[in-house]
């Protein structure tokens, strides 16, 4: 394995774990918009707290696909044409939730639908996406072209279908952890508890699924990595122990939470990569597995790559970092009806 | 009915879909930039207004271009998988800068341009504007250097592997500026301008006819002032490109003007091909040779004519032959459309009354480049068949095998139900905010960002029944400001 390909399997975990925790808040934050959305008031603030960053938080996804295509081209094709009604699914709840955000407070004879839209548009991938990465994880039958040969429903598996599960209560977690941080008053309190509930179930699930996985599925994992996947274990757990030492800080201690929730993120997508590694995707049989070294680009594609993501990366920190500061802070209900 | 339709179908609907709107916000980022720093500069509050109203049209536009973009970024691996395994050393690149060198810049920014008004200063809210659109310019680019590179392949190698050939990048500057690349930005960035143009003519026309007149006058004269420069460009870049294909893809070319046999090209106006006879029964520009010589210099130029290439390596030639001319014959009506805002300007800079006939004949301005601009990537794409990648990989053979037909077919007609949603939400947005032109706030109401609290919420609240006087006269009906 080259220097090169090694620093792509990590980019691109780095890169998806920035959209866990960031499109993470804002999935999150549409799937409980009507448990924590009261009243109108409640629900143009939550749709004001994720307002201006949304869109470049999706961004973070159409850069881990656009890595994912140029650093690992087979990875890309097996796996989108693989999970093609799955991914489908994705892509009209993000769809159909982008177009919701957007056009709420412009067209208000269209409220109810719009609203509709919003949550189950951020359901879909908020549930799909650890389908997906469970199915990547146990293994996806495939030919020796690297085409899917199993059916929608195979991937319907008991150990993705939790993984689905985690990934849910992971991005309820960062959703109502970001709630807490912009809002105040009543709305803040729900959010806060169910942070708590969400909390609880992550960790549940976390301790089913390792168990299922372990215990079950007898997926060889390189021992190169033992080491890495016990300390990614850990952060998880680190995480969550984070969340309740926070809990009850007040007002104030909200974004500590938001913090602890995003470190769980980190360790979840860093033990899938961990237990991964050296494969990139996992087949069945096992032999068909689709390697970091056999499936990664040129050296000559990976350093231009290297050399665009170290301006694009550079960048795209800058314009993160202004954004998310001009629009820090609590969102009064007044501010958010105002454009 | 097979997969390889099917797959091709659902590309050329989504594509299609997803370019009605793009070319909306490259083109009306120029037009907010550019009326936003006037704004900034002037302090003054109707023109504040002018710019938040295109901000507006701008920002609807855009979100649906955003939400069809990622079918685009996503169907390449979902339905082109052995497009992708084949490609992926060269075409991915592209498509991850465009994501971190564009959409990064415009989406962060967009969130300035549409929560920010009343929170950053006026100088980082213009500046903002003029981000949004470099970012939408340099997406432009990334995403036609892709596109030139299948129709223009270049600084790679086919390396045979266990599981089928693939392209190898062998210089990394070579692929992006393939011959292609250059004369495909110029001439499509510059055809998104003109819509630009267009549609902000057509609005001015509009309130010219129906509603505030000085707002109308000042809008028309904008867009036309655009139109002037971005239509002169035409000329250079549409020749440029008609020059590339020419020296590049000359079986394109060949079915452009339905060219049969070898020898000099000519130029047809109007035209049916029989394919069948091989024969074109059309109106001819008069000269002899007159493609040759725009291509070469040099009117005695032989071109290989179809006849020439394989009967399978040849595209479809009455489609290619036709969208071309529509492209041309649209590229007249501009101009005819340019004279025809330029006269009413002038009628309103004399004090004379515009005329009405052509006003309503304005309105209706944005569907020529609209027209040119889809039957101009029929041309690129429909002319560059039976190769996805021109002589390196068959549309044929780049699908997704574990994709079948019934997939296809629900997720086709899926597409369509939920883009033809969006298309009727979007509508009802738009049209009213069109048509309500911009809303002048007085200026107290605007410095919200000082104050807090309930006080200052009673503050305003008594202000707020004098605050919002529309200087739209018609469709006001609605009281709701968005
Ligand atoms: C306002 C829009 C517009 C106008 C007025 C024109 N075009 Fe165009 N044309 C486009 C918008 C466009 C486009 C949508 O932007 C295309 C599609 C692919 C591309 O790169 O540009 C295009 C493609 C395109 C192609 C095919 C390129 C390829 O296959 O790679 C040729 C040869 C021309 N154009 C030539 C012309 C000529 C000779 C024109 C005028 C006299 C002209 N175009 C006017
Ligand atoms: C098939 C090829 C295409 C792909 C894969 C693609 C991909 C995308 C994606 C993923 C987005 C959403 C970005 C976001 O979330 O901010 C998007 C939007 C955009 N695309 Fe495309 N696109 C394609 C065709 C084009 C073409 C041909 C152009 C221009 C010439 C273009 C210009 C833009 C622009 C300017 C945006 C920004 C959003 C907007 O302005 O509406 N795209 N595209
Ligand atoms: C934005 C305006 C575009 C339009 C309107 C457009 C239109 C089309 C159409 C009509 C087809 C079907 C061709 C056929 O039926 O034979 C097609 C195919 C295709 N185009 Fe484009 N295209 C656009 C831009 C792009 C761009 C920017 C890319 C690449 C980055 C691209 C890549 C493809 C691919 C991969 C196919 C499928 C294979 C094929 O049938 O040729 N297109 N496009």
């Amino acid at each position: 394995m080259t220097f090169l390909q090694l620093l792509w399997f990590i980019l691109i975990c780095v890169v998806i774990t920035v959209y866990f925790v960031l499109d993470g808040f804002d999935l999150g934050v549409g799937v409980m918009y009507p448990f924590l959305g009261k009243t109108e008031e409640d629900k143009a603030v939550l749709r004001r707290s994720i307002g201006p960053v949304w869109d470049a938080n999706e961004v973070w996804l159409l850069t881990a696909g656009g890595a994912l295509f140029a650093a690992f081209p087979p990875a890309y094709a097996t796996t989108f044409s693989g999970f093609y009604l799955a991914i489908m699914l994705v892509l009209f709840g993000l769809i159909v939730r982008a177009v919701a955000v957007e056009f709420r407070g412009k067209a208000p004879q269209y409220a109810k639908l719009l609203d509709a839209l919003f949550v189950v548009g951020s359901f879909l991938p908020a549930l799909l996406f650890g389908v997906a990465v469970g199915n990547v994880l146990v293994g996806i039958p495939m030919n020796a072209n690297g085409d899917y040969t199993g059916t929608f429903f195979q991937l319907l598996g008991l150990f993705p279908l939790v993984c689905g599960l985690l990934g849910l209560a992971q991005f309820i977690l960062q959703g109502c952890s970001w709630a807490a941080v912009k809002t105040t008053g009543a709305l803040h309190e729900r959010a806060e508890k169910m942070r708590k509930n969400a909390q609880i179930a992550v960790l549940v699930l976390f301790v089913v699924a390792s168990i299922l996985f372990l215990g079950f599925e007898n997926v060889p994992m390189s021992s190169d990595t033992s080491a890495l996947r016990i300390l990614f274990a850990a952060v998880v757990v680190l995480g969550v122990l984070l969340g309740f030492v926070f809990d009850g800080r007040k007002e104030r201690g909200d974004l500590s939470t938001f913090i602890s929730s995003s470190v769980i993120c980190l360790g979840l997508t860093g033990l899938t990569f961990a237990s991964l590694f050296p494969n990139i995707v996992n087949g069945k049989p096992f032999s068909s597995s689709l390697t970091i070294v056999g499936s990664a680009a040129s050296e000559n594609a990976l350093f231009a790559m290297t050399v665009i993501t170290l301006i694009g990366l550079t960048l795209t920190i800058i314009y993160q970092v202004i954004i998310y500061r001009t629009f820090a802070g609590k969102i009064t209900p007044k501010e958010a009806q105002e454009y | 009915m097979d997969a390889v339709l099917l797959s091709r179908l659902q590309f050329a609907l989504t594509v299609s879909y997803h370019f009605l709107f793009v070319p909306l916000s490259v083109g009306l980022g120029l037009i907010v930039a550019l009326t936003q720093t006037h704004a900034y500069k002037t302090g003054n509050a109707k023109d504040e207004a002018t710019a938040h109203f295109w901000v507006k049209v701008f920002t609807t536009t855009f979100v649906v271009g955003v939400a069809t973009g990622i079918t685009m970024e996503f169907s390449f691996g979902t339905n082109w998988a052995d497009y992708s395994r084949f490609v992926g050393d060269i075409f991915g690149a592209p498509l991850a800068a465009e994501a971190l060198l564009a959409f990064f810049l415009e989406s962060s920014f967009l969130g300035v341009l549409l929560f920010g008004r009343k929170k950053v200063s006026k100088k980082f809210y213009t500046v903002s504007a003029w981000l949004v659109w470099a970012g939408s310019m340099l997406s432009a680019l990334w995403i036609l250097i892709a596109n030139s590179w299948m129709q223009t392949p270049a600084g790679f190698e086919v390396e045979q592997t266990a599981t089928g050939a693939k392209a190898v990048l062998t210089n990394f500057a070579q692929a992006a500026l393939n011959p292609s690349t250059i004369p495909h930005y110029l001439h499509t960035v510059d055809a998104l301008l003109i819509l630009g143009a267009f549609v902000t003519i057509a609005v001015g026309a509009y309130h010219l006819l129906h509603g505030d007149k000085q707002f109308g006058r000042s809008t028309l004269r904008t867009g036309t002032v655009v139109a002037i420069v971005t239509i002169i460009l035409m000329v250079p870049f549409a020749h440029i490109q008609a020059v590339e294909v020419g020296s590049e893809n000359p079986e394109k070319l060949a079915a452009m003007e339905a060219q049969y046999e070898d020898g000099p090209v000519g130029m047809s106006i109007v035209g049916s091909v029989d394919e069948q006879n091989q024969q074109l029964n059309a109106l001819e520009v008069p000269i002899p040779g007159i493609t040759s010589w725009l291509a070469t210099g040099d009117s005695s130029t032989s071109f290989q004519g179809l006849n020439s290439f394989g009967e399978d390596d040849t595209p479809p030639v009455t489609m290619t032959y036709q969208s071309y001319h529509l492209m041309v014959l649209a590229f007249g009506g501009i101009v005819l459309w340019l004279i025809f805002a330029l006269v009413q300007l002038s009628r309103l800079k004399k004090g004379r009354e515009p005329q009405r006939g052509i006003l309503k004949a304005l309105m209706w301005a944005p569907l020529l480049p609209y027209v040119a601009i889809f039957s101009g990537w029929v041309v690129a794409e429909v002319g560059r068949q039976p190769w996805i990648v021109y002589h390196q990989l068959r549309t044929a053979d780049a699908i997704s095998q574990s994709v079948g037909v019934p997939e296809l077919l629900i997720t086709i007609v899926l597409f369509i139900v939920i883009y033809a949603l969006i298309a009727v939400i979007f509508l009802k947005i738009l049209i009213p905010m069109l048509k309500k032109g911009p809303v002048v706030e007085e200026a107290t109401a605007g410095d919200v960002k000082a104050v807090t609290g309930k006080a200052a919420k009673a503050h305003t609240d008594a202000k707020t029944t004098g605050v919002k006087a529309s200087v739209a006269r018609k469709a006001t009906s609605s009281g709701e400001e968005e």
